[in-house]
């Protein structure tokens, strides 16, 4: 069962211009592995709303990367504040990103749905004071 | 249209150095938002944007986004023009203001995507 490779990032919750390294990081792994391109965007997409969030709403985190022959999955693990209403949360358009986030161009409330249309499979779990882990996976 | 057609046709000038040869852009998304552009845009894409941060050009990165026309006069800063030329995207400029570069080059061939709201 051992037949993926792993990649781990830490990502710095203080620094908005390197947001994106990661995700741009397994993308061009990922091209280089011959996955199919649409699972690459869809991968590139999900990973990088997920790691805005991270810096925007948390204070950084991790992200660890399984990819398997068929698929690969990706969980975003943070210890920030955590997500009261995670339904509400979903819902497109809700937001609590401050004026400051959407003058950089994020905080319309479309990233958390956006992942969900981007991946296959999909996983909140969230405590308020403790932090937020999202699962994701896509199928290739 | 091509690039250089598109460059004629909102009058701007291109901050990448090669001009690529011959890639055929039909489509455009434009916004300040890059939650919207995220959500919404399709690959190859001309992202028509204000947005000057390097968060545009990463956004273009994730989305197989390969032109981005700025607009207001707006101009990446280096580290985005870095970011671009690494990624193959061809970065352009233009003064005119975000509404009259989409209505020239809707005049000129270039269409929005279909927007799939909710599914
Ligand atoms: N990692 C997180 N930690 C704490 N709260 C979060 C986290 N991720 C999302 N949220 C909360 O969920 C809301 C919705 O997230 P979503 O990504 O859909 O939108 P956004 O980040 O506010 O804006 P956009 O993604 O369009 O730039 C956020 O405004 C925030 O309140
Ligand atoms: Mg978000």
């Amino acid at each position: 069962m051992e037949n993926k490779i792993h990649f781990q990032y830490l990502i710095d919750g203080d620094d908005f211009t390197r947001a994106g390294e990661a995700s741009s990081d397994i993308k061009s792994k990922l091209k280089m592995m011959n996955i199919n391109p649409d699972a690459v965007r869809r991968v590139a997409i999900a990973m990088y709303e997920g790691e805005i969030n991270m810096i925007i709403h948390a204070d950084g985190g991790t992200i660890d990367v399984d990819v398997y022959p068929d698929k690969l999955t990706m969980v975003l693990k943070d210890t920030g504040p955590g997500i009261p209403d995670i339904d509400k949360a979903m819902e497109e358009g809700y937001s609590t990103a401050p004026d400051n986030i959407v003058s950089l161009g994020f905080g319309a409330g479309m990233g958390l749905p956006n992942m969900k249309r981007a991946s296959d499979e999909m996983e909140i779990s969230s405590v308020v004071g403790q932090g937020t882990t999202v699962t994701m996976t896509v199928l290739f | 249209m091509l690039v250089s057609e598109i460059m004629k046709t909102v009058n701007a000038t291109l901050l990448t150095k090669d001009l690529p040869g011959q890639r055929d852009i039909s489509h455009a998304f434009s916004a300040d938002m890059m939650s919207d552009v995220l959500a919404y845009a399709d690959s190859h894409m001309l992202l028509i944007t204000g947005l000057s941060n390097p968060q545009t050009i990463r956004t273009a990165e994730m989305l197989d986004i390969s032109c981005v026309l700025y607009v207001r006069g707006k101009k990446p800063d280096e580290l985005s023009l870095a970011m671009a030329k690494r990624n193959g995207i061809t970065v352009l400029c233009s003064n005119l203001s975000m509404f009259d570069a989409c209505g020239l080059l809707y005049q000129a061939g270039i269409r929005g995507g279909i927007i799939n709201n909710g599914e």
